[in-house]
């Protein structure tokens, strides 16, 4: 057993050589053979030095060690250490000479933020919320192994919705018409394919359809604190200060990681077969005409299409909650869907690389897109401003609407980042906090809250992340998406 | 109210490092079989309080792969998806055949677990993956085997 005794995983990552190029971007220079092109950090001082704590650096520079990457590997000011990948990071590699990677999209394929308006104030709510926060709670499984008894699906269901997206809900009731069309992708990404998806993750995702999950995920009634960008803000139908919005955070389930967990173990073999060399497991790929590429796509659209459908799903019940407890029509209360963008997902896109246009693989691994005014793939009615990006905080803190700008198709293949990024381990946070005790100090502070796990409350206590704000305030001072209004929450709902 | 999960009752089989977003766990045995199954037993004390799951139904479950890190992964990730799509909680392992040739591993394993119930199972968090990040399968002195692993929740 020649293997024994390698202990890859443990060795400490090499030191990176950073530049300066201002006060928010930092460039690794091509310090190894391999690399293919350099690393661009998005990132003020602080939450730079905190990027050097742990493998993020390193990550950023094996990124770059990827077959056909253009310009640079990206990591945006809330990138991590992930797998492979760091979190918060942008790959865009040619889509005939470069590869495309399972581990550039994650496990959870789709995981994404859905963003709902209304035409009520804080006043209007304020002595509903408890009785609202227990519907939702109730109305929307979350935690282990819970589900909606009136929502079965048979298996030529699953395999219909991961093709149709969103309107296989809206054509059966579960929504509205124009729901769809204030989605990333309308709400249905093409080229899926439900032969190219295991047995077993359809197996995972017919029990799991419409369910939160827990972690990182949850929902939460909001309002809006602050308007940035008033014009920008209308358009997207956030009027006034103090309006409640609704923000829905979760992926594609059980669904998605097993699809990520059955290419990851195709490309181990075509790496071999394509003789690719990779620095990390994790980065296993294949070339972008190949038939592993070609059948990852598929399978990768059909859970961005059952995430979509998952949040259409348990937006569909958060409007029914709402028109249980406040006895009024979701239409009256103006309940609509603001926008639906994906935070981890691969694209077939066109970007300007020196001067031409190319096709290329844009890999968004806890990244957002953030497409600027005029562009063809935001919506519509929103085209004129550009596309809504939305970052969730950390639980207990704000969330950002931003809009997406040319500079994000200058710097960071039309991206920006996702979250606020862990600060804290979840054990550690779990010895500082508990859940009992985040829990009081969020309803001292008027939130109402409804955990299925104590335990997840002390593991996501807002001190455990980095600040939200901060993350947001990189983005906006480069300019790949600026401010258009804060919420703030009033209540969060967590599995 | 204690919940932490890596005290005294886990001594010598496994312990929970520090990462910061998510399960990192480092697994003991005195051989490669008892490394195996205290990993497993990692992984279900991560969604629940294993104490509380009582080894109620046994089933059998084989798991093939190329090398030895694969075949960590493929067995973790075999628990994984029979726990969710069972609705099952398991918190016994046992494998009873382990065969390997140069270039495939195989082994054979006995796990027993109950149907998870709400009440009187506790949750903590859902993991996701199983992933190689980090991963080391290493013999210690004395033929002691260490296994570590990042499971992403």
């Amino acid at each position: 057993m020649t293997f024994l005794g390698e202990d890859e995983g443990r060795l400490a990552p090499e030191h990176v050589p950073l530049e300066k190029v201002n006060d928010y971007i930092w460039k690794i220079p091509k310090y190894k053979a391999d690399m293919h092109v350099s690393g661009m950090i998005f990132a003020n001082q602080a939450l730079l030095e905190k990027m050097q704590t742990d493998r993020t650096l390193w990550q950023c520079a094996n990124v770059a060690q990827l077959p056909g990457i253009y310009k640079h590997a990206i990591t945006l000011p809330d990138g991590h250490e992930g797998y492979g990948f760091p979190i918060g990071g942008v790959a865009a590699t040619d889509h005939t000479e470069g590869v495309i990677s399972p581990g550039g999209v994650g496990y959870d394929i789709n995981c994404g933020v859905r963003l709902l308006a209304s035409n009520l104030t804080e006043q209007d709510i304020r002595s509903h919320l408890p009785v609202l926060a227990e519907t939702i709670f109730r109305n929307v499984p979350s935690g282990l192994g819970s589900r909606r008894k009136d929502l079965t699906i048979s298996n030529s269901d699953l395999d219909r919705l991961t093709v149709e997206g969103v309107n296989f809900l809206v054509e059966r009731g579960l929504g509205w018409k124009e729901d769809a069309v204030h989605c990333e992708e309308q709400g249905c990404m093409m080229n899926a394919n439900p032969d190219m998806v295991s047995n077993t993750a359809k197996h995972r995702g017919l029990t799991q359809i419409g369910t939160l999950g827990s972690g990182n995920h949850f929902l939460e009634i909001q309002k809006v604190d602050k308007i940035f960008n008033s014009k920008t803000a209308k358009t997207f139908g956030v009027t006034h200060e103090g309006q409640i919005m609704i923000m829905i955070h979760c992926g594609s389930r059980g669904y998605g990681h097993q699809v990520c967990s059955d290419y990851l173990r195709v490309m181990e073999h075509a790496i071999k077969k394509y003789h690719i060399t990779v620095p990390d497991r994790e980065l296993a790929c294949a070339p972008g005409t190949s038939l592993e590429a070609h059948n990852y796509y598929q399978a990768m659209a059909c859970a961005v299409n059952y995430a979509f459908v998952n949040r259409q799903a348990i937006m569909h019940w958060v409007r029914q909650s709402f028109q249980q407890v406040l006895k009024q029509d979701p239409e009256k209360l103006g309940l609509k869907l603001v926008y639906d963008v994906a935070h981890n997902i691969a694209k077939i896109e066109n970007h300007e690389i020196d001067g031409t246009t190319k096709k290329v693989w844009v890999h968004r691994k806890g990244a957002t897109r953030a497409f600027p005014p005029g562009h063809q793939d935001v919506p519509a009615d929103y085209r004129s401003e550009g596309q809504p990006v939305l970052i969730p905080g950390s639980m207990g803190t704000s969330s950002w609407v931003l809009v997406g700008n040319q500079k994000a198709m200058d710097l960071t293949f039309g991206s920006t980042a996702h979250g606020a990024g862990r600060l804290l381990s979840r054990s550690a946070a779990k010895r500082k906090y508990w859940g009992g005790e985040i829990k009081t100090k969020l309803e001292k502070s008027g939130i109402v809250v409804r955990a299925a796990s104590p335990l997840v409350l002390a593991e996501e206590a807002d001190q455990a992340y980095k600040n939200v704000d901060t993350v947001v305030d990189v983005s906006d001072k480069v300019g790949i998406a600026t401010k258009v209004a804060r919420l703030v929450p009033l209540s969060v709902i967590k599995g | 109210m204690n919940f932490n999960m890596s005290g005294k009752q886990f001594e010598g089989k496994f312990e929970f490092l520090e990462h910061t977003a998510d399960v990192y766990v480092r697994a003991y045995g005195v051989s490669m079989c008892e490394a195996y199954e205290n990993a497993a037993l990692a992984m279900f004390e991560t969604i629940t309080k294993t104490g509380k799951v009582v080894a109620h139904e046994e089933e059998i479950v084989t798991v093939e792969a190329e090398d030895i890190y694969a075949l960590l992964y493929s067995w973790l990730e075999a628990l994984l998806v029979n726990s969710e799509t069972k609705g099952m909680l398991y918190s016994k392992f046992q494998i009873t055949d382990w065969v390997e040739t140069a270039d495939s591993f195989k082994i054979t394993a006995r796990v027993w677990g109950e149907k998870f119930q709400p009440k009187k199972h506790l949750q903590k968090v859902a993991v996701k993956a199983v992933t190689y990040h980090r991963m080391v399968v290493m013999h210690e002195k004395e033929g002691n085997v260490v296994l570590e692993f990042i499971l992403d929740i």
